[in-house]
């Protein structure tokens, strides 16, 4: 494989080559005019909208300045943000597991009925239950709090959907040799299975990791003070119709996004078959 | 001594474990899931005022037949129609292409198209909102201009296929390059004898498309019409986000769950809003139940 491929250029190539540059064009062109914009001075992002406008004599790195310089909650907000997405996927990824480990390795009563409740749950939009589960989390006293956010859906569906497939391909012989040894049921589960799933964790962590850097509306519902709210609930705070916030909101929509794409460039591999986890046996 | 051995054997129980490991998800389940579905359905036959609830039969209902909610559903139904005839047949010829061995570039088209995936809601929202700007200088006012078009109001502007076309826009932004990759792992599974077979007897591309391609990606396919239905039927960020906030001119972005939204919080008609929210979960499972039953038939008939 690692010889290069002689490529010939045959018209078929040039055609569909044309189709994915123009597609990527349109693809980029909101990140290059949000990038661009973040340059700007954000009065004028207000008065003329977003524009490819590269007036080099109005673009500074002013508002990233600005940002760094901490007179903002914006890095309350990153911190946030990143101690929820931490606790909320190894907390998600270690339940899930232990869950769809069950699933694949053992046969009970009820199990095709229970396996049909997961199937089920990923089928209904959570805001369907989003006021009883609120009326609940304040009943639980969870509200405002991180575990109100994570507690909920710390049994993801398509987690465990995805372990099981993951463990089914795993020989059960492993699970005897470790009964032979003296091994308790769990520490099957801890000492031999779970370092041969480490693939499977890398997938589902950029999966349930991204998915909890993004999310907006159930931790929008659930965190109410001020010093504890997420990038996206602080950043949708800023925009006002004022414009007034444009500064920060913009370089620092830029900023929430960056390590995002450079986690995605360096673990691609990993991104995609987290992506792909869903479709392939859907 | 007989109990103390009892229990040192429980550990090692292979009819326990299951359940054990099982357990998490139980109780998330019934806490988490059953119960405010459960909770759902009884307050939506109940007007509920903090401290005193009443219980009112079908009222909640019969107001759901106004206007605005049907507003939401149709708003809702289009949306998810349109996504659905973009983002199955486009997807699935990009990954087509990108699978062939003409192409050049794979790796760096399919992650370029990706990127959008990574950014949240309100970072995409926001500055869908900003290019489809009313200004003349807003992005695509500014593009359009140059081929003679007047500056439109995109957003809750006097046509609706304005605010149509800008959250179509985004959705497709977003989800073009994950339903590219659910087909690309689909299509890595097909065998590749299967193509050459067909080759030697002689079938053309559109055929191979045809009789091996689109069958055998099925799978993926009602995945995707599957999630499609889930996500376009409870859309609501999208449009909350491009017209920052939950109003719209002429409730050109209402949908089903903004317009849960406003009633069950805004307004904090919970009673009310559950009945929405019971609908929407009607709706949602009333579609899938009937795709996926076709999709089943038309298994057994092949």
């Amino acid at each position: 494989m690692k010889a290069k491929r002689s490529i010939k250029l045959t018209p078929q190539t040039g055609v569909m080559l044309m189709l994915f540059i123009v597609m990527a064009v349109i693809t980029l062109t909101p990140f290059i005019s949000i990038f661009l914009a973040s340059l700007r001075p954000g009065k004028e992002i207000m008065r003329q909208g977003l524009g490819l406008n590269l007036d080099t004599s109005v673009m500074s790195f002013k508002n990233y300045i600005y940002l760094f310089s901490g007179e903002t909650a914006y890095f309350t907000w990153y911190k946030n943000s990143i101690i929820i997405t931490a606790v909320q996927t190894v907390l998600t990824l270690f339940v899930s597991a232990f869950v769809g480990y069950g699933f694949a390795m053992y046969d009970f009563k009820l199990k095709n009925l229970l396996f049909m409740c997961v199937l089920f749950i990923m089928m209904i939009p959570m805001e369907i239950i989003m006021l009883p589960l609120f009326q609940l989390i304040i009943k639980l006293k969870l509200i405002d709090t991180i575990w109100g956010v994570i507690l909920p859906f710390v049994a993801g569906p398509l987690p465990i959907f995805f372990f099981r497939q993951y463990l089914s391909g795993i020989p059960k012989d492993f699970l005897d040799a470790g009964r032979v040894d003296g091994c308790t049921e769990y520490g099957i589960f801890f000492r031999i299975v779970f370092p041969l799933m480490k693939p499977a964790f890398a997938a589902m962590g950029i999966f349930v990791g991204m998915n909890s850097w993004n999310n907006f509306l159930w931790p929008m519902i659930v965190l109410n003070s001020k010093d504890k709210l997420t990038l996206p609930i602080g950043l949708n705070a800023l925009i006002t119709p004022y414009g007034n916030n444009y500064d920060v909101l913009i370089a620092g929509a830029v900023f929430s996004v960056v390590p995002v794409i450079i986690l995605f460039l360096l673990f691609q591999k990993y991104f995609i078959a987290g992506m792909a986890a869903g479709g392939v046996k859907g | 001594m007989k109990l103390k051995n009892w229990i040192k054997s429980i550990p090692y129980s292979q009819k326990i474990a299951p359940y054990v490991f099982i357990s998490p998800f139980i109780i998330v389940f019934l806490m988490f899931f059953v119960y405010p579905v459960i909770s759902t359905v009884i307050m939506s036959f109940q007007k509920v005022v903090p401290g005193q609830t009443t219980f009112v039969g079908f009222d909640n209902f019969k107001n759901l037949l106004n206007s605005d909610f049907s507003k939401a559903v149709k708003n809702n139904l289009i949306y998810t129609v349109t996504t659905i005839a973009v983002l199955i047949p486009v997807p699935l010829i990009l990954s087509v292409f990108l699978n062939s061995k003409k192409m050049i570039g794979k790796n760096s088209f399919r992650a370029i198209l990706f990127l959008p995936a990574l950014v949240s809601i309100v970072v995409a929202g926001f500055t869908f909102r900003l290019i489809f700007g009313e200004l003349p200088t807003a992005l695509l006012n500014s593009i359009l201009s140059n081929f003679g078009v007047k500056p439109i109001k995109w957003l809750g502007g006097p046509a609706q296929w304005t605010t149509f076309f800008a959250l179509l826009t985004l959705c497709c932004w977003r989800w073009m390059g994950v339903n590219i990759i659910y087909y690309l792992s689909g299509l890595q599974s097909i065998p590749t004898d299967l193509y050459e077979a067909a080759h030697i007897d002689g079938a053309g591309s559109m055929q191979k498309l045809r009789y091996i391609t689109i069958p055998l990606l099925r799978p993926v396919t009602i995945y995707i019409l599957t999630i499609s239905i889930y996500g376009g039927m409870a859309m609501f960020l999208e449009s909350f986000m491009l017209f920052n906030g939950n109003r719209s001119p002429g409730g050109a972005g209402l949908t089903i769950v903004g317009y849960l939204y406003r009633l069950g919080w805004e307004q904090a008609n919970i009673g009310y809003g559950s009945a929405i929210g019971l609908t929407l979960l009607v709706i949602t499972l009333g579609v899938n139940v009937i795709m996926l039953k076709y999709a089943g038939l038309f298994k057994k008939g092949e």
